[in-house]
């Protein structure tokens, strides 16, 4: 087999993996948009804040410390004890419950009935403030996470594909491991939506607030629960990518690689998302690996972009949007 | 049968146009439930026309391929004797068939004055860079066009709210900017879409009147849809009546009075 | 007592249509222009010119440019960073291409070939509505500032990567490059500023605009009544890149010198000049300005306050700032969708009552 295919194939099979990390962050935004109608910008602010407070919260870390420090002239930075991994993301998982409700109770039970655009413009106000508070509370420089997930190159297909191909393949452990947890966790998702009866009551009111509101469906606790989930999903997100490439500001961008996973599978549609993911993984590592050297490289940055610009030009409702009849 | 192209006296006196515009045929189809099946009927140059029909019936649909925002599987749409093309729903407008909507479909975050303007863009032509400077013929046009929607203004006597914003004002007055909206383009066929639903009997009389003085000073070609029997028999000189998407009667408000379909319609019948 | 309509009546429609209709407002616009053309340029220095009035003058051109798309034409866009860097690009080819050229006649030019980039990133709109078109312009975004960064031709084979702008006199006075002096470089911007606010003013308050409104508030009634979306649309943002471009262009050559595509020009420009004019009111002229002027001004303030102030390390200021602009964003989105010109208009219409509100 020529050298290039099968470099071909271990870049593919690179890009389905990567496919699978956006297909997860833009799952995320598919449960709020299709919950409350909201597009949250702030997704990957959120991805990055979790992160930061599980480093933080792990490592003992004293919240606002830099803050105190400058106000009051102390010089505290820790408490003092260490955290084991799994303590950590409980308690992450609960501070994410109570930004949830925080988001719900401060911002957007004031902004129902807004225009979309609107609300839109709210997220990314949010982010900015997020970003600034995740900061001001964690400190802004880069940080290490470990929580325990096996990293570096996967030795068994190494050895496996050299025996086929005479190359071994580069695959890291930590790619295979997000995999399988966000094919868990699509499905722990979609059992929660079909089969429980707070999943039945999100997905009555994704389809008719005032409908669900009228069978005495509380659509704040709906909203809080969505934006809590949305909150669990992006600090999984941020565990991935934060132990991939260290908790930074860069971790919040994420969410850039989203928007166009949503663009091409429909902001609604959760099989959508990783059809996306994958399609938009898969592309762009293509795309640089074969026209990326002829024009220069770095085309991951747009690639996606366009990819889906073009593909809306052709069917604006996305791969699993319904059409729209238009009506006056 | 009626004669295609002269003009005739209607039954109360009253002297119409030739044809002015004709739906030969029409069907209209969403997906596989079919709208309109297979209508044919005119409108006349200077008469009332209503389209009338139980709900679900096919009127909006109707007057939806009318001003081009539909476009029919099967069937042709005259206009003045030509076959329309295949149009995009502003080049029917700049042919001069102007209407209102249901729903109020107003600019809300515009004032009244410049709700009533837009109803003047198809006649404004100034370039981009007079536009700019705000000198030359976009002045002008701007006074010239003024004093037109001004006109209508007074007319629909609106004048108290020209400034306010079209958000704030309550429904019955929104109906008036938007036949002002629609009246200010000058249309030689107007379409309103149950101009009087919602209304209280006093807003629906002023309405009436509004509509028949269009039609007396402007002589304006008007195809109205309405629900309100009594209103439409009243002002409309011929009446195409619906239901379930085909044509069950054509005619003077009396003769479709007496005809016995639309009595059926109306009333129901008993099959046995 | 002065700010009166009674008794300033109106016996033509020319008069009715003047932007502004209220003899106090008139009279308080020429003073602005007078203070700002006869009596800042003795008056400024270095610091003052970079600090604030230069990039309040540039912001300002690009949140008119930025408004007309999202606030008069209800398209949103993400990718004025872009656009920014098209201007400033177009612009650093003609100059180095043209030297002799005066550099007002580059500036406008940079202006138009933006222009027609925003056109071409503009017609997926037609196709595309809501946050499928927002995100859709973050396509420009990244698209644009990649090909700047990645193709040598357009910055001359540089071997840093960075564009600088050579010296450029407008009738005599150097603008542009190290020689340029303050006052000659806050004049240069204001003029510019000046004409774009009066032509923008002109075309929002004209047939132009309306078409534009329409298409924001609802774009099939738009097209029912006779309005093209397509013409309304792609001169909404050929008009309003064409403000952007121009922006960019001074951005680059008058305010900055040097330029490195991704800094300068990345997504959290376009995001700045977004909250510009939802801070300052989506849909109003005097908001850009006035949205400008408050995201120009806070960090400013900020790092006074805390840096120089308090003496806080400057990272911390930053933070704070991120949280305080994010909160303000909400904040206004929640207590005043229209902003700081909403504001604005509120307390004139109490002051024209005033002492007597009943």
């Amino acid at each position: 087999m020529p050298e290039q295919v099968v470099f071909g194939m271990e870049v593919f099979l690179n890009g389905l993996m990567a496919g699978v990390l956006y297909a997860l962050v833009a799952l995320g935004f598919v449960l709020i948009y299709k919950a409350s109608g909201i597009f949250n910008y702030a997704q990957g602010v959120m991805a990055l804040f979790s992160a930061m407070t599980l480093v933080g919260v792990m490592n003992g870390q004293v919240p606002f410390s830099h803050l105190i420090n400058a106000i009051f002239g102390t010089e505290i930075h820790h408490f003092g004890w260490h955290l084991p991994a799994l303590a950590g993301i409980l308690l992450t998982m609960g501070i994410m419950v109570i930004l949830a409700w925080l988001v719900q109770k401060v911002i957007f039970k004031h902004l129902v009935n807004q225009a979309p655009i609107i609300l839109f413009m709210a997220t990314i106000g949010l982010a900015y403030f997020m970003e600034g508070f995740g900061d001001l509370m964690w400190g802004g420089e880069i940080k290490k996470l470990d929580v325990g997930i096996p990293q570096g190159i996967n030795l068994w297909i190494d050895e496996t594909t050299f025996n086929i191909f005479d190359y071994g393949f580069f695959i890291d452990n930590l790619d295979i491991f997000a995999t399988v947890v966000a094919i868990f966790l699509v499905f722990a998702l979609v059992a929660f939506a079909q089969y429980t009866k707070q999943g039945r009551a999100m997905r009555a009111v994704a389809d008719d607030h005032q409908a669900a509101l009228s069978v005495g469906v509380s659509l704040n606790f709906i909203w809080v629960m969505v934006w809590s989930l949305a909150g669990f999903v992006a600090l999984i997100a941020g565990i991935m990518w934060g132990t991939k490439s260290g908790v930074q500001f860069s971790l919040s961008l994420i969410a850039l690689k989203a928007l166009p996973v949503l663009m091409l599978g429909g902001f609604t549609s959760i099989p959508g998302a990783i059809v996306g993911g994958l399609i938009i993984g898969v592309g762009e590592k293509m795309f640089e690996f074969l026209v990326g050297p002829l024009i220069g490289g770095a085309t991951e940055n747009w690639f996606a972009y366009v990819l889906a610009l073009l593909f809306l030009v052709f069917r604006p409702q996305g791969l699993f949007g319904e059409k729209i009849i238009e009506r006056v | 049968m009626l004669d295609q192209a002269e003009a005739y006296l209607t039954a109360d006196g009253r002297q119409i146009g030739p044809v002015v515009m004709e739906m030969k045929n029409i069907t209209l189809r969403f997906g596989g439930v079919e709208a309109i099946k297979d209508i044919s009927f005119d409108i006349r140059e200077g008469e009332i026309r209503a389209i009338i029909g139980p709900n679900g019936a096919g009127k909006s649909s109707m007057l939806n391929v009318i001003s081009g925002f539909y476009v029919p599987q099967e069937g042709e749409v005259f206009y003045k004797g030509e076959p329309r093309a295949h149009m995009k729903p502003y080049e029917v407008a700049r042919q001069g068939i102007a209407r209102t909507f249901q729903n109020i479909a107003l600019f809300e975050g515009m004032s009244v004055l410049d709700n009533v303007m837009t109803g003047r863009l198809i006649h404004m032509k100034a370039n981009l860079f007079s536009q700019a400077l705000w000198r030359g013929k976009a002045e002008h046009e701007e006074i010239a066009n003024r004093e037109v929607a001004e006109k209508i203004i007074d007319f629909l006597e609106i004048q108290a709210i020209r400034k306010t914003s079209v958000s704030r004002l309550p429904y019955g007055l929104k109906k008036r900017v938007e036949l002002a909206r629609a009246l200010v383009a000058e249309p030689s066929l107007l379409l309103l879409d149950e101009p009087m639903a919602g209304m209280n009997v006093e807003e629906k009389e002023d309405m009436s009147r509004f509509i028949l003085d269009v039609n007396d000073e402007f002589g304006t070609t008007i195809a109205l849809i309405e629900h309100d029997m009594g209103v439409v028999m009243d002002l409309s000189d011929r009446v195409v009546v619906m239901d379930y998407g085909k044509k069950i009667g054509d005619g003077t408000p009396d003769e479709v009075r007496n005809n016995q379909d639309v009595i059926d319609a109306y009333l129901g019948v008993s099959h046995d | 007592m002065l700010y009166r309509e009674a008794g300033d009546f109106k016996t033509t429609y020319r008069e009715d249509n003047q932007t502004f209709p209220i003899k106090f407002d008139r009279y308080r616009y020429y003073a602005v222009l007078a203070v700002a053309f006869l009596l800042i340029p003795f008056l400024i220095n270095d610091y003052w010119v970079n600090a604030i009035f230069l990039p309040f003058l540039i912001y300002s051109i690009a949140a008119i440019g930025l408004n007309i798309l999202v606030g008069y034409c209800g398209q949103v866009s993400l990718g004025s960073g872009g656009f920014m860097a098209v201007g400033a690009y177009a612009v650093y080819k003609l100059m180095t291409a043209f030297p002799d050229v005066s550099i007002m006649i580059h500036v406008f030019l940079a202006g138009a070939i933006t222009a027609g980039v925003g056109v071409l990133f503009g017609l997926p709109s037609l196709r595309i509505k809501g946050f499928y078109l927002a995100v859709a312009t973050l396509a420009a975004q990244f698209f644009l500032v990649w090909i700047f960064n990645r193709v040598p031709w357009f910055y001359n084979y540089s071997a840093s990567g960075q564009i600088n702008a050579p010296e450029r006199e407008f009738f005599g006075v150097a603008v542009t490059g190290a020689n340029a002096d303050s006052w000659a470089t806050y004049v240069f911007c204001l003029i510019i500023l000046t004409f774009c606010g009066i032509v923008a003013r002109n075309l929002t308050r004209g047939a132009m605009g309306r078409k534009w409104m329409a298409i924001r508030d609802m774009d099939i009634a738009a097209e029912i009544i006779g309005v093209n979306p397509l013409n309304a649309k792609l001169s909404a943002f050929a008009i309003s890149s064409f403000f952007i471009g121009i922006s960019g262009a001074l951005f680059f050559s008058v305010y900055l010198g040097a330029v490195e595509v991704g800094e300068a020009f990345g997504i959290n420009k376009s995001f700045l000049i977004l909250f510009m004019i939802i801070i300052g009111g989506l849909g109003s002229i005097f908001g850009s300005f006035a949205g400008a002027a408050f995201l120009v001004l806070l960090p400013v303030l900020l790092k006074n306050l805390f840096v120089a102030g308090l003496g806080w390390q400057p990272d911390l200021a930053t933070h704070l700032e991120f949280m305080i602009v994010g909160g303000l964003i909400i904040l206004f989105l929640v207590v005043e969708p229209h902003g700081i010109a909403q504001i604005w208009r509120l307390a004139k219409e109490k002051l024209r009552l005033w002492p007597f509100p009943h």
